[in-house]
């Protein structure tokens, strides 16, 4: 039996038994870690994964806790709603819809913007849920309100804090469980994308703001449960447990915990709740007044760590257990992926009509025109500040031009984002590599597969997107032994050379199923050997009837594998034909190695 | 609602917006230069005036031993580095502006009668206590993590704020303090009485407006501030240090974040913890101005403190409710009008 195996073993034991064998003040504090536990988890996804942040959490769970003390406690229901208060797993179902519909809201306010605005925005919302359960009086106002029936399940009722025990750490171990599948499936490595990789994500088909949206709301969702299960721990609500400054706690507990790690939301929950308990007992005194002083102290740790250990204290501990890193295995049985239909060589695929692109004075490209057909590598040359990356960005639809048209498949690029474009089979390289460095190669071409497969949220978190997943990692492996990286598969991105690291977008750009492939430069960086291997693997995608359009500097590579080359200078296009005849023209000549005096 | 009302309500909405506004200004100023979202900008308001509070009541303000504290810190740290680098007149240096500078103070203060000094002496010397706060927690606090991504510094400042919260209440104690007003007298413009508090707080946020829009425009150091906001790499390759940058926007924040304490004393009970919510007020501004528009977020503030005046007025449970949820209009506007996808720094 595999280590990490036992270890989580020997710790779902001892969570069974804490009950039998701890007296009910550590219960109570293993239910508040619980409790506690379950928020600092949806901050996990949000912060340490996803790069964003809320300190609106606190009200998330008060959200869930009055949803379902105002339902179960009321008297005088109006009859459409009088359903809702007979159970409190109705209004476990009810807050869980409210806190989505919140989150949607406020996920949709602030989600487009940068991501400081959705913290600013949460602090907002914070406060603003304090005042009102503070002074609606249905709400009972400052002093809350009391009689919160207790959970029955299967005819038991959990109105002990050893019998909620299990309830709560059920739900935590089950939020735990689809976390961890969610962020090892393809909508997990869109999300995992979010933090430093929005713009290849788009690129490569991700709806990143929808991936912004779907942890928000899941952390939301998190919290709301939290909140019910603490409801019907205390059977009392008030609004002190829900405001701004909790929700900073727990946003403590998931950086001290780790941010990035699902464990690490059951570590800082657990160190801070326990110092917590021992600062408010032991500061009081020892200042000689009272107050929550541990604010002091939590802040203070909290600069500690983000100065000293950014990534918390779980891959500390991770250390000292045998923990054991799962590589992925590829089923070699899989289904292939489906795949586009390519056009007929020799079909037009793109097509650049009189491009201008001006910056205000500056005219970057001038009636630029080229077309690239199916089965044919063109190549766009020119010396530094001719012009090729606006080019470049207006065929790809990064930038607009500001005269002329670019039409792909017939059909204009201009208007549409990065998504659609991806859709439509054409996929790029970045001149500046970007891939997320510390996922696996494997991980990274994975992302190229995005739009070729369509298993969401749910069926991730539940593992129903196995059969799906398996045949997305053989269609990365198969592009990544294609590009000649097999043996770096499950090395981490970041670990390889700048060159491989050009050749792992091609594999990503590849694992889209493209008609036309865009390479910005591919060749930079490479040695003799790869470059060969490159020229190669480039030749026979050709053969395939892929059209590729490629701006590179070096000429041995470019002439010996193109079969056009169009090149440019000051923004306009000096001279067009196949390599030899571009090799001759006077134009060029002087254009690379200036013209004689 | 009568005029006389309405007038009393404008009144008031304009006295807080004018602090709102100068808050506003200090956020949309660090940040841009430091990408540091100020979150504890509220707590110098609030330790400006409690520590003049303080010293209005014969006691030694608790703020100037935080100030040792920082400064023996700061001096641990620089003193340090100087040494090490044989740098013997620059050690010495550190010292006595981080550490020399406070316990003269200390000294002066514990010496002094600070009660029956002048108002004017007893608001230097809170500013002398608190403003240089802000440089030395710039020091301590943000230059080690100067290039860390946004988030990581938002959660620091929230690390600060809270820290400083308690540490208010360890130094002020838990009861409201109100200082007595500037001077006694009162403008009668038609209808409206208008306080000299009210005229204090208007001139003094228009002349500080006015110093700063000189300081930025004429001023080398200004424009040095300038260039780091608009290119933090490209003004660095120039020679400007963005140590020097974030240093003195954090004296710039923690001087009108104090400032604003003593202005707004004798006007509103101000507890150790009320700083947050006006901190937070200058912030919904400053959100107004898409933390980047120093006229936007005036005109923020401006409308945040009318509207909570009124608020006031029609529905006083609600007040807080209603200002931060000013900010929903602005962020759907701002969302709508964004359409390119960026990546976070």
């Amino acid at each position: 039996m595999r280590t990490d195996r036992m270890v989580l073993g020997a710790f779902l034991a001892l969570l069974l038994l804490v009950p039998a064998i701890l007296s009910p003040y550590y219960v109570t504090l293993l239910n508040y870690i619980g409790l506690y536990a379950m928020v600092a988890l949806g901050l996990v996804l949000l912060t340490g994964v996803g790069g964003l942040t809320s300190f609106g959490q606190a009200a998330f769970v008060g959200l869930g806790a009055y949803t379902t003390a105002a339902l179960t406690t009321a008297t005088d229901l109006p009859a459409w709603l009088a359903w809702a208060g007979t159970s409190p797993w109705l209004t476990l179902v009810v807050g869980l819809l409210l806190t989505a519909v919140v989150a949607v809201l406020i996920g949709s306010l602030t989600l487009k913007l940068s991501g400081h605005f959705l913290p600013l925005g949460t602090i907002a919302w914070g406060i603003s849920l304090y005042f009102l359960f503070g002074t609606m009086e249905s709400l009972g106002g400052h002093t809350g309100i009391s009689g919160i029936p207790a959970i029955g399940l299967l005819g038991w009722t959990l109105d002990e804090g050893g019998e909620i025990y299990y309830l709560i750490w059920a739900f935590l171990l089950v939020a735990m469980l689809t976390t961890h599948n969610l962020l090892d499936s393809r909508e997990g490595r869109a999300i995992r994308a979010l933090k430093g990789g929005r713009i290849m994500a788009e690129a490569m088909g991700v709806d990143t703001s929808r991936s912004r949206m779907v942890i928000f709301v899941i952390a939301a969702l998190l919290a709301c449960a939290s909140g019910w299960l603490y409801a019907h721990m205390q059977r009392f609500v008030n609004p002190t447990p829900f405001g701004v400054h909790i929700g900073i706690e727990y946003l403590f507990m998931a950086v001290v915990g780790g941010a990035g790690y699902v464990w690490g939301a059951i570590v800082g929950a657990g160190v801070i709740t326990v110092l917590k308990q021992w600062l408010q007992n032991w500061l009081p005194s020892l200042l000689g007044a009272t107050g929550s002083f541990e604010t002091i102290v939590f802040g203070l740790l909290m600069v500690l760590v983000l100065h000293r250990a950014r990534e918390g204290l779980w891959p500390i501990l991770k250390k000292l257990v045998p923990v054991r890193a799962v590589r992925k295995t590829i089923d070699a049985d899989a289904e292939p992926l489906p795949r586009r239909t390519l056009p007929k060589a020799g079909e037009l695929i793109l097509e650049a009509k009189d491009v201008t692109r001006r910056f205000g004075g500056l005219i970057a490209n001038n009636n630029m025109s080229l077309e690239v057909r199916a089965g044919e590598i063109l190549a766009l040359i020119g010396p530094n500040g001719a012009g090729k990356s606006t080019m470049f960005n207006q065929i790809s639809g990064v930038d607009t031009p500001t005269s002329g048209e670019v039409r792909f498949l017939g059909k204009p690029v201009a208007g549409h984002d990065s998504r659609e474009i991806a859709r439509m089979g054409m996929s790029r390289t970045f001149q500046h590599v970007k891939l997320l460095p510390t996922m696996s190669v494997l991980e990274n071409v994975a992302i190229g597969a995005h739009l070729r497969s369509d298993k969401g949220v749910l069926s991730s978190a539940w593992r129903l997107d196995r059969a799906e997943e398996a045949r997305i990692l053989k269609e990365a492996a198969r592009q990544i032994e294609r590009v000649g990286l097999a043996e770096h598969m499950y090395e981490e991105a970041g670990s390889l050379a700048l060159g491989q690291q050009r050749i792992l977008e091609i594999a990503r750009a590849l694992c889209a199923d493209p008609c036309l492939l865009l390479l910005d430069e591919p060749a930079a960086g490479l040695r003799f050997k790869e470059k060969e291997a490159l020229g190669e693997l480039l030749k026979k995608l050709r053969a395939e009837g892929m059209a590729t359009l490629i701006v590179e500097h070096d000429m041995d590579f470019v002439m010996s594998l193109v079969d056009r080359v169009v090149v440019m200078e000051f923004g306009q296009k000096i001279a067009e034909g196949l390599p030899d005849e571009i090799q001759q023209n006077p134009a060029v000549l002087e254009a690379y190695l200036g013209g004689v005096e | 609602m009568d005029m006389s009302i309405a007038l009393i309500l404008s009144q008031d909405g304009i006295t807080n917006g004018a602090i709102y506004a100068l808050l506003a200004l200090a956020l949309v100023l660090v940040f841009a230069v430091t990408r540091v979202i100020f979150i504890q900008q509220g707590e110098f308001v609030a330790y400006g005036a409690l520590t003049l509070a303080m010293m209005q009541s014969g006691v030694l303000p608790a703020t100037v031993w935080m100030l040792v504290v920082m400064g023996a810190l700061v001096t641990a740290l620089d003193g340090g580095l100087a040494l090490k680098a044989g740098q013997g007149r620059r050690a010495a240096g550190v010292a006595g502006w981080n550490l020399g500078y406070p316990l003269a103070l200390a000294a002066a203060l514990g010496g002094l009668a600070v009660d029956e000094l002048p108002l004017a002496v007893q608001v230097l010397l809170t500013l002398a206590i608190v403003v240089p706060m802000g440089p030395m927690m710039y020091r301590l606090m943000y230059q080690p993590i100067a290039s860390a991504p946004v988030l990581v510094l938002l959660i620091v400042s929230v690390a600060l704020h809270i820290a400083m919260v308690g540490l208010g209440l360890l130094f002020f104690g838990a009861e409201g303090q109100r200082t007595p007003a500037f001077s006694e007298f009162s403008l009668e413009l038609g209808p409206l009485m208008v306080s000299a508090q009210t005229l204090w707080v208007l001139v003094v946020s228009a002349l500080l407006i006015v110093g700063l829009y000189q300081f930025f425009g004429r001023t080398l150091y200004g424009k040095a501030l300038r260039a780091t906001a608009i290119n933090r790499v490209g003004a660095q390759l120039m020679g400007i240090s963005p140590t020097l940058a974030g240093k003195l926007t954090f004296f710039l924040a923690a001087f009108i974040g104090a400032l604003s304490g003593v202005l707004i004393a004798p006007i509103t009970t101000i507890y150790y913890d009320t700083g947050f919510l006006i901190g937070l007020k200058g912030f919904v501004a400053a959100i107004i101005g898409g933390l980047a528009s120093y006229p936007l977020a005036a005109v923020g503030a401006l409308a945040v403190g009318l509207l909570e005046a009124f608020a006031s007025f029609w529905a006083s449970a609600y007040k807080e409710v209603i200002v931060f949820t000013l900010i929903i209009p602005v962020l759907l506007w701002r969302s709508l009008r964004s359409h390119h996808v960026e990546e976070e720094e």
